[in-house]
């Protein structure tokens, strides 16, 4: 566009950093709020930067705080959170990845059928499957474990993760994978020296965002982990809303960007990844 | 079908007769079924379970009596179900209208050849990186009237500005909303800067050689080149907003009083905390009707926005 005056280049920039300061705002309010004491909270300014620096509220968000009857901290949920998190990224990518080389270049009857019907999958809330989701984790004797957890987001990851895949390896030439099967090579073979090699980005994508939506669940981990299995997510929640003593901001904040650390370090790590998957999930879903 | 799948299909039917080529040939569907099973059934046969239990009268387990529809004239009946789905209309629309127009906002602001994009995207997405009860405690502190926003704008000299939104059962929603618009925008805004990337450059020349503006450009040219966007943003955010809940939990838990309940809250407090199964099934049922309710027409619509652009 060739509207380049030089006024009008100054307020599009004016008003993108304007916009830039107010996605930002939140975050630094939470990160400044997280470094003060409660004095200082009740009488300073919550723009303002700390007078006194400390970590205290740090190290009560993580280790003391009080979620409930307990007063362990973030410290036992975080645990329970990657202990969750690892095995349900990996094993639902995985499956995904199989999944969507067989519905991409094996083409047999019923393949788009599947495929539509996992996609209509994403947009069924998760309350119509909550009841009964409960009752089976119970028959196998999975409620309130991590265990439960785990299979229940690598059964709801499934159609994502296969979509994601099937998305990628279709553009692969089918001509390729026919000319493999004619030299004799089967299934597995094709996919360990054709797809494997070229799949990096595409397992990028796929651990980055599955490890995003699982991290930040709650309505799983509030309905299905008691009190053994708590995500993170749901500790955060109990420690910001428990009623016992008195409210402390500052310690809600610091638990917050615990909560929130490993999610933006992999977005600021493999942001490009995360919005491909975003938009990937968009264009479909 | 090209030649080529042709000639494979038939070299397929050829073999056949053995069964090591038979095994050979579903292989495929062998690894595919387990995984295609385990979604279907914990998508679409939950999905019927749920439904059969909102005939039944279980309460905290499951009892499988049909009675009906007694559980629906129970949740027809109750007050905070309907107050509930009013909350939603009063959340949905400020937020699809909101994240909507910020975010085409921001896209066609991204679109003017600029500088620093990538750090700006970074900056306008990496909400979404974070979990809504991340981003739920940070609001919930910035709306809290005695140290929050209230407090920061009382200090710069205006002593009389007043901020006590989430404290008000007509207004609390709306904090909610700005937190979910806070959220989300940066989603819309690359949905649309994708939209708008792949608006043909040549027309948008011709028009500038014809002396068009670029504000007439946009209206009158690119904006409804880009329409089946619209839809698709609209049908993303709408069935977000019937999914909210987690932020709702952690900024209000509903309150004050019920003036923040969803249907999604109403569901999940039925079902777990009060243990009225029956009815928690049944207002999960309506929550998937009112997801249908506004799929269908925009999935219509958006295909044929799409044929008609091409």
């Amino acid at each position: 566009m060739q509207h380049s005056s030089l006024t009008v280049r100054a307020v599009l920039y004016l008003a993108l950093l304007l916009f830039a300061a107010l996605f930002l705002i939140p975050f630094y309010l939470v990160l400044v709020t997280s470094f003060k004491d409660v004095a200082e909270l009740r009488r300073g300014n919550m723009l303002s930067l700390p007078e006194t620096w400390t970590v205290a509220a740090w190290l009560k968000a993580w280790s003391a705080a009080c979620t409930g009857a307990a007063c362990n901290g973030l410290r036992p949920y975080f645990y329970n959170s990657l202990e969750m998190v690892v095995p349900a990224v990996l094993i639902s990518s995985v499956i995904g990845a199989f999944n969507g080389y067989a519905l991409a270049q094996w083409h047999f009857r019923g393949a788009d059928a599947i495929f539509t019907l996992l996609l209509l999958g994403f947009f069924i809330p998760y309350q119509a499957i909550l009841l009964p989701a409960a009752q089976f984790l119970g028959y196998l004797h999975l409620s309130n474990t991590i265990a439960g957890l785990v299979l229940i987001h690598v059964a709801y990851g499934i159609a994502f993760t296969t979509m994601l895949f099937r998305n990628y390896y279709v553009s692969v030439p089918s001509d390729l994978v026919k000319a493999a099967r004619v030299d004799g090579a089967g299934f597995f073979l094709i996919f360990r020296k054709i797809f494997l090699p070229i799949s990096l980005p595409i397992f990028t994508v796929c651990i980055i965002w599955q490890f995003t939506q699982i991290w930040n669940d709650f309505l799983f981990g509030a309905a299905f982990s008691g009190t053994t299995a708590r995500p993170v997510t749901v500790g955060l929640n109990n420690l910001v809303n428990t009623t016992e003593g008195v409210k402390e901001y500052n310690v809600d904040m610091a638990g917050a960007v615990i909560t929130a650390l490993p999610t933006l370090i992999v977005y600021i790590f493999g942001g490009r990844y995360f919005v491909r998957g975003l938009t990937a999930g968009a264009v479909k879903g | 079908m090209t030649a080529l799948q042709t000639i494979a299909s038939v070299r397929q039917r050829k073999s056949q007769s053995s069964v090591s080529a038979w095994f050979e040939r579903s292989v495929p569907a062998l690894v595919l079924s387990p995984g295609v099973c385990v979604s279907v059934i914990f998508v679409y046969g939950f999905v019927l379970v749920t439904g059969y239990l909102s005939f039944t009268p279980s309460t905290l387990m499951p009892r499988y009596a049909l009675v009906g529809l007694d559980r629906y004239r129970d949740l027809f009946s109750n007050d905070v179900w309907w107050e509930s789905v009013n909350n939603l209309a009063w959340f949905t629309v400020p937020f699809i209208i909101g994240s909507a127009a910020f975010g085409l906002l921001l896209a066609i602001l991204m679109d003017q050849r600029i500088r620093y994009e990538g750090a700006l995207r970074a900056t306008f997405l990496y909400p979404l990186a974070l979990s809504q009860i991340v981003a739920g405690t940070a609001w919930q502190w910035l709306f809290n009237p005695t140290y929050g926003l209230e407090r920061a704008v009382q200090n710069f000299g205006w002593s009389s500005f007043r901020f006590n939104w989430l404290g008000n059962p007509d207004l609390a929603i709306f904090c909610v909303v700005i937190a979910a618009i806070w959220q989300c925008t940066g989603f819309v805004a690359s949905l649309f800067l994708a939209g708008l990337r792949s608006v043909d450059d040549e027309i948008v020349k011709a028009a500038q050689i014809d002396g068009a503006s670029l504000p007439t450009i946009y209206r009158r040219i690119i904006l409804p080149v880009i329409r089946p966007v619209f839809f698709s943003v609209t049908l993303i955010l709408a069935h977000l907003a019937i999914k909210t809940f987690d932020i709702i939990v952690v900024m209000t838990a509903g309150g004050p009083g019920t003036a923040t309940w969803l249907p999604s809250y109403f569901m999940y407090t039925f079902a777990f905390e009060r243990g009225r199964m029956g009815i928690g099934a049944a207002s999960a049922m309506m929550m998937l009707a009112m997801i249908v309710a506004v799929l269908v027409p925009l999935m219509y619509l958006e295909s044929r926005a799409t044929r008609n652009a091409t």
